[in-house]
């Protein structure tokens, strides 16, 4: 009985009084565990010689490191993803299903300081077939449900991008500087470029087409089709594919093909992905396969994750209507302080957040502000 | 859900106050997103035509990638030496060829040739400079100015300056001249990567539309 009473305060409070990013972590970590991905904690710390190695893997470069107590370079974990992947064994028996929840300490873009991010996070890690690249697709999908009515998830694969770019034959920089226009949606820097490098008209048209492709599964997949240059576009595109057929025509409803996600390729190889959801100006959830990483690292294994940038939702609720607390309770200095008690308890018995103190407020917000006199509670403003 | 997006939806467009700001907005209006409003001179800050779903603002011309990359504005028009020097993260979807200037280096006859002292670079543009200069591993100083960059060659701030030259006429006056060119500059059309997707098909009706209007009138 007190149980399950119990149970259904805590319910009420994660569905009204937690604030939206609140919510999101449990809401993200049932969702998780359904599927049988284990929590993983991790420590707030990290040598720092795993990020010197892997420094293009990091999305900002700027990492705080001190020394710990037995003189060794050490950091704030920047990103959990390589810490995760560093730890598994290198020809892992069994899969490794995992979910996170942890700060990371890195510096946003086109900002000089470092901040506490939160992120929530799952990886894949073993031998990843199509269940369970789809699965994790899958549950990315639905974290953006879970976050908003409104999501959608924009699929690319590293593998469609860098076939292209290999059969046009650039030079190493030119190629560089070709990706970060594809990320820009920038055809006519791309048209220029390849003018400049003396790149056949076929190829140009080629890479434009790749940057202006944006649709539906259905509307773009037959159009991708054509770009077509060599096996590794072949097999990317097949990939793409059996993903649009094994997930639902609700999922895919909410999915997008667009190459102009684009990762670094020295790590990411398959498919990678970003989430947005209406309001959020930024990708609030991104993931890939990252297998090249793992050879990096020394395992046999491949794997597949993505994190949601809880933080992100802080600023997008427009109405900031909450109040502090929903009963202001004043009292006068020779009140009886049983009655007050007494007050107290009935009015948080009834599931009201009460405010004590002496004088009025002016920072509170309160729906309702009571007074105890002589005769009991007494109304002397309301707010709702 | 997403499918359910035919709605129209306001589309929030940041202008570069200035010149090139009205010229950005006559090219809007041509291709049917006028809203009569903003031509009235008035102290409102923000103009809106409901019938077209477009909502205008003026920003200086430098803040104008960070509305957009912040989604406080879902497209803009910002020149190309914002975007080299900012690299906001946002979509460059189009070269609208208006506002048309080249970054160069300029100075007096002949200042870049001592190569045997570090280099000082007087700037509105220090990220520019410093990876123009990096890419020839010189070395360099750079001093970052706010305006009247012209004026540091001439009183030894600096050797030479990174800035936009237009018809160089200020240079000429001055006595000194484009030594070293950077790249060619113009407006281009920017949007936000979320609002992208969530209202693409008026984003990308605007961007083909004034890809059509712009290359008609390169040709005319």
């Amino acid at each position: 009985m007190q149980l399950s009473e119990r149970g259904s305060t805590s319910l009420n409070i994660i569905n009204s009084e937690l604030r939206r990013e609140e919510r999101a972590i449990f809401v993200l970590r049932e969702l998780y565990e359904q599927y049988g991905y284990k929590k993983y904690k991790m420590s707030k710390f990290e040598e720092y010689d795993l990020y010197l190695e892997n420094k293009s893997f990091l999305p900002s470069q700027q990492v705080i490191t001190f020394t710990d107590l037995n003189g060794k370079l050490m950091a704030l974990k920047p990103d959990v993803t390589l810490s995760i992947a560093k730890n598994v064994p290198s020809s892992p028996k069994e899969p490794e299903k995992l979910y996170y929840n942890e700060n990371v300490y890195r510096t946003p873009h086109g900002s000089n300081e470092c901040r506490e991010i939160m992120q929530v996070g799952l990886e894949c890690l073993g031998d990843v077939d199509l269940y369970s690249q789809c699965e994790v697709i899958m549950l990315a999908c639905k974290s953006l449900q879970k976050l908003s009515d409104d999501s959608l998830m924009v699929v690319s694969h590293m593998g469609f991008v860098s076939g292209l770019l290999e059969s046009c034959c650039l030079p190493r920089a030119l190629e560089e500087k070709i990706l970060k226009c594809i990320g820009h949606k920038n055809s006519h820097e791309i048209v220029r470029l390849c003018g400049l490098a003396g790149v056949s008209s076929g190829m140009r048209e080629a890479l434009v087409a790749l940057t202006t492709l944006y649709g539906t599964f259905e509307e773009t997949l037959d159009k991708a089709e054509k770009l077509i240059k060599n096996e590794k576009m072949q097999n990317s595109l097949m990939q793409l594919r059996e993903l649009s057929n094994v997930l639902s025509a609700e999922e895919c409803s909410c999915m997008r093909l667009d190459f102009s996600v684009i990762n670094d390729l020295t790590y990411y190889n398959g498919l990678i992905f970003q989430g947005f959801i209406d309001g959020v100006p930024t990708a609030i959830l991104s993931g890939g396969r990252y297998d090249n990483l793992m050879e990096k690292l020394g395992k046999e294994t491949q794997a597949i994750g993505f994190a949601v940038y809880i933080d992100q939702l802080e600023h997008c609720d427009v109405e900031d209507e909450c109040f502090d607390t929903d009963v202001l309770l004043l009292y006068e200095p020779n009140a009886d302080i049983a009655k007050l008690t007494a007050a107290v308890k009935m009015l948080t018995a009834n599931g009201q957040r009460v405010r004590v103190q002496k004088t009025r407020s002016e920072k509170l917000r309160y729906k309702q502000l009571l007074k105890l006199g002589d005769g009991g509670l007494e109304i002397l403003e309301t707010n709702d | 859900m997403g499918g359910l997006k035919f709605l129209k939806q306001m589309i929030s467009v940041a202008l570069p106050k200035g010149r090139l700001g009205e010229s950005v907005y006559k090219l809007f209006a041509e291709i049917g997103y006028d809203c009569p409003e903003i031509l009235e001179n008035s102290r409102k800050l923000i103009f809106e035509n409901k019938e077209n779903c477009v909502r205008y603002f003026w920003a200086k011309p430098s803040d104008v990638a960070i509305y957009v990359e912040r989604g406080a504005a879902d497209i803009g028009v910002a020149g190309l030496d914002i975007l080299l020097e900012q690299e906001p993260d946002v979509f460059e979807l189009l070269d609208l060829g208006l506002g048309k200037c080249r970054m160069a280096v300029a100075g007096k006859k002949g200042a870049l040739s001592s190569t045997g002292k570090t280099l000082r670079v007087a700037t509105k543009f220090p990220n520019i400079a410093r990876n123009y200069y990096s890419e020839q591993s010189r070395e360099i100083e750079i001093i970052k100015l706010n305006g009247s960059i012209e004026l540091a060659p001439i009183v030894r701030l600096s050797e030479v300056i990174v800035d936009i030259v237009e018809t160089g006429k200020t240079l000429k006056e001055n006595d000194l001249e484009v030594l070293e060119e950077i790249c060619d500059v113009s407006a281009r059309l920017i949007a936000n990567k979320a609002s992208f997707r969530f209202k693409t098909r008026q984003i990308e009706d605007i961007c083909d539309k004034m890809r059509h209007y712009v290359s008609a009138n390169v040709k005319g």
